[in-house]
């Protein structure tokens, strides 16, 4: 059987290529699929856990963040679609007019 | 009919017709507001009469009658009921000032008919005739008060009617400001008799005062005596606080005859006959009442020998009756005092209705300098303001002779009269005499000096201002007949009918000072008042009717003296320097430009909006725009917040 440990690792790999993604991307989309690998990385967490530790609980959340992400992904899509519209453009360097 | 239902339909109607007037007045046809303000004033004037003949009739008199209607503030030891109040002199009070209102409301119609805000007019002096009653038939402290700042407020309302005009709003605030420096002493009184007495019911006072021995909590009763007649001198009109009365001349002249001759600026005498029994039982504080009356009578009357504004020297001599009012209670003749402010009411509310008259017929003109030779234009108005001046003047048979003659024998012979006080009471009726008599002639004998633009325009008032006036002459001159002088074998009735009201009073201070023995006889007393009175009008008509050119001689020869008379003793001015000046100053210079442009503008205001400003500025540079940016903020405050958890659990 393979041990906790190496889920956690893939875990961690997974989460902190999603982070590093996440940072450091220009694309909206790209951005946007590290925000999902992140999600799935702590799904793969949650997994692990409730496996190694014989308790549902982790599982039945995993359920929550699949909907959650799933809900995410419809309205960030869209956002993103919305966006392109409006701005010929899916930099994210280009969408700042929050600033000052 | 009951005599409880009686006082409040005396007291209601105003009360109504203020309501009605001043919520649907603007609606209203002049006629209509008249209507239902004179009726209002009319209606209290019939169920005063009622009342007072219900009570001389009833079998409980001369015993106070009173009538608790309900509870109005109830908190601890403190009770105070709606609850009214009648005795002898109640009823004096209410029918004066019923009488004296009723008539100068119908002359009112007159005289109001061309100016704006007719409905305001009625609806103030409606609510002023309510307070008014509510003073004198109050039957607590509290509830007096109520009345006392009710009549305060609608005289500030009056004083200021020409609001646009700024010397008049200018002087109903100062009406309002020095009247409330008394109030403060009336309400310190009140609460230092209430902490010893632990009541405020008229009755219940009077008698744990009237049970006391003499002597017995002197000074504690020293002091809400003073206490009570700082409230009495500002509303009255006494030294040092009697500077607002002049400027309140400002108002509608119906209003200076009603509240600053008539009715309130009496209600300081009322207020000290009637807590006559706790000024008995601190005699030093009625010294200080009889003292300060009598100065503030000579030093007003000397005011008013050089003041040329008709209505201005009517103001100076009202002072200088009230003054007489204080000297009669403060030397211990209560009665005399409230019979000079009955009489006085009289002559004095035909004074300023009668020059109201002459003000209407000149335009508005009050500048004696510029009237003369009035007398063939304004027959009536003349007629009766002769009587007034003779009656005032204290010439025999009218009723300022009997009030003012009993006032002096009273201040000579009085349990706490004194020679002095007598001389300075005869000096300052001479003066009386001079300056009404010079007052007369300027306006209404001699050569026209009226320009001849108002010439043209003179005319007699119509018959709704002359009729109050000529019944007004006729109580001027019958008034005094009720209280015949011992000095001419009379019983002085009027004084007898107070007795009940006073008599524990000057029992008390007979206790104090034994009857004085010797001295002048009552007609001799009375021999110097009219020598007095014939000497002030002989002067005036040497110097105004025959010299004319006398008066100026002097004025150039003591111009000195002339000068401090024609400026008041430049008491305003010392009052603008001593208090007026140095308050603008701390106002302006700290507490305008420190305190509130320093510290609260500044400081408070614009600090917390600079501070946060700042603040805001400093951390706007979190928000670029830039959305990487904020994702790493995410993830180091994640791993901030995740050491934190690890930190604090070991």
């Amino acid at each position: 059987m393979v041990p906790l440990s190496h889920y956690l690792a893939l875990s961690v790999i997974l989460f902190v290529l999603g982070a590093a993604g996440f940072i450091f991307r220009r694309n909206i989309i790209t951005i946007f699929m590290c925000i999902e690998l992140m999600l799935n990385a702590v799904n793969l967490a949650f997994i692990a856990f409730s496996r190694s530790l014989g308790n549902l609980d982790g599982q039945i959340f995993v359920f929550f963040v699949i909907v959650v992400a799933a809900a995410e992904a419809a309205v960030g899509l869209a956002v993103i679609i919305a966006l392109h519209r409006n701005r010929e453009s899916l930099n994210i360097e280009d969408v700042d007019s929050m600033k000052m | 009919m009951n005599l409880e239902i009686l006082l409040l339909l005396m007291v209601l109607p105003p009360l109504a017709g203020a309501a009605l007037n001043g919520l649907f007045g603007r609606r209203f046809s002049r006629a209509t507001v008249s209507f239902i303000g004179c009726g209002g004033a009319g209606l209290s004037m019939v169920f005063a009469l009622l009342s007072a003949w219900i009570y001389s009739t009833s079998a409980s008199q001369p015993a106070p009658f009173t009538h608790s209607y309900f509870t109005w503030i109830q908190a601890g030891e403190l009770h105070a009921n709606y609850a009214l109040y009648y005795d002898r002199l109640t009823l004096i009070m209410t029918l004066t000032v019923t009488v004296v209102a009723f008539l100068i409301h119908l002359y009112s119609r007159g005289y109001m008919e061309h100016e704006g805000g007719y409905y305001r007019f009625f609806t103030y002096l409606n609510l002023f005739l309510f307070m008014m009653l509510t003073l004198v038939t109050a039957s607590n402290y509290p509830l007096m008060f109520v009345g006392w700042e009710g009549v305060g407020l609608c005289s500030y309302l009056l004083i200021g009617f020409y609001f646009r005009k700024k010397s008049a709003s200018d002087a109903g605030k100062k009406a309002f400001i020095v009247t409330r420096i008394g109030d403060a002493g009336f309400t310190v009184g009140v609460a230092l008799l209430f902490w010893t007495f632990h009541s405020l019911d008229f009755q219940t006072v009077f008698k744990s005062v009237a049970a006391l021995r003499q002597g017995e909590f002197e000074s504690v009763l020293t002091a809400v005596g003073l206490l009570l007649f700082l409230g009495a001198a500002g509303k009255s009109a006494q030294l040092p606080l009697y500077v607002w009365l002049p400027d309140a001349m400002e108002g509608p002249t119906p209003v200076s005859a009603l509240i600053h001759a008539a009715t309130m600026v009496t209600a300081g005498v009322y207020l000290v006959a009637r807590s006559s029994i706790i000024f008995a039982h601190a005699p030093s504080a009625l010294i200080v009442v009889g003292v300060v009356g009598c100065l503030t009578a000579v030093f007003a009357a000397t005011i008013a020998l050089t003041q040329n504004d008709l209505k201005r020297m009517l103001a100076y001599s009202t002072i200088s009756q009230l003054g007489y009012m204080f000297l009669a209670c403060g030397a211990g003749v209560f009665a005399a005092g409230i019979f000079h402010l009955m009489t006085h009411a009289f002559f004095k509310s035909l004074l300023f209705l009668a020059a109201g008259s002459v003000m209407h017929a000149m335009g508005g003109e009050l500048d004696m300098r510029k009237m003369g030779g009035l007398r063939h234009k304004l027959k009536i108005t003349h007629a009766t303001f002769f009587i007034a001046t003779l009656a005032i003047s204290g010439v025999p048979m009218l009723s300022g002779f009997f009030s003012k003659d009993e006032i002096l024998a009273g201040a000579y012979e009085g349990p706490l009269g004194k020679p002095l006080l007598f001389w300075l009471g005869t000096f300052t009726a001479a003066l009386t005499a001079f300056y009404m008599f010079r007052g007369l002639y300027m306006t209404f004998y001699g050569e026209s000096r009226v320009e001849l633009e108002t010439e043209h325009h003179l005319h007699e008032s119509s018959y709704k201002m002359t009729i109050p006036l000529m019944v007004l002459a006729f109580f001027s001159v019958v008034a005094g007949w009720v209280s015949w002088p011992k000095a001419w074998h009379g019983s002085e009735a009027f004084d007898r009918y107070l007795d009940p009201v006073f008599t524990p009073a000057t029992e008390a201070l007979r206790n104090v000072s034994p009857e004085h023995i010797g001295g002048l006889s009552p007609g001799a007393l009375m021999g110097f008042s009219i020598l007095a009175a014939l000497i002030g009008i002989g002067v005036a008509s040497w110097w105004y009717l025959k010299s004319t050119d006398i008066p100026e001689q002097l004025a150039e020869r003591y111009a000195d003296l002339y000068r401090i008379l024609t400026h008041k003793y430049y008491v305003d001015e010392f009052y603008n320097w001593l208090i007026v000046r140095p308050l603008r100053v701390v106002s302006e210079k700290f507490l305008w430009h420190v305190v509130d442009q320093g510290a609260i503008d500044n400081v408070l205001v614009n600090g917390t909006g600079s501070g946060t400003a700042w603040v805001g500025g400093v951390l706007r540079r979190i928000q670029s725009g830039n959305v990487p940016s904020y994702a790493t903020w995410v993830l180091l405050g994640a791993v901030l917040w995740l050491l934190y958890i690890f930190a604090s659990h070991g």
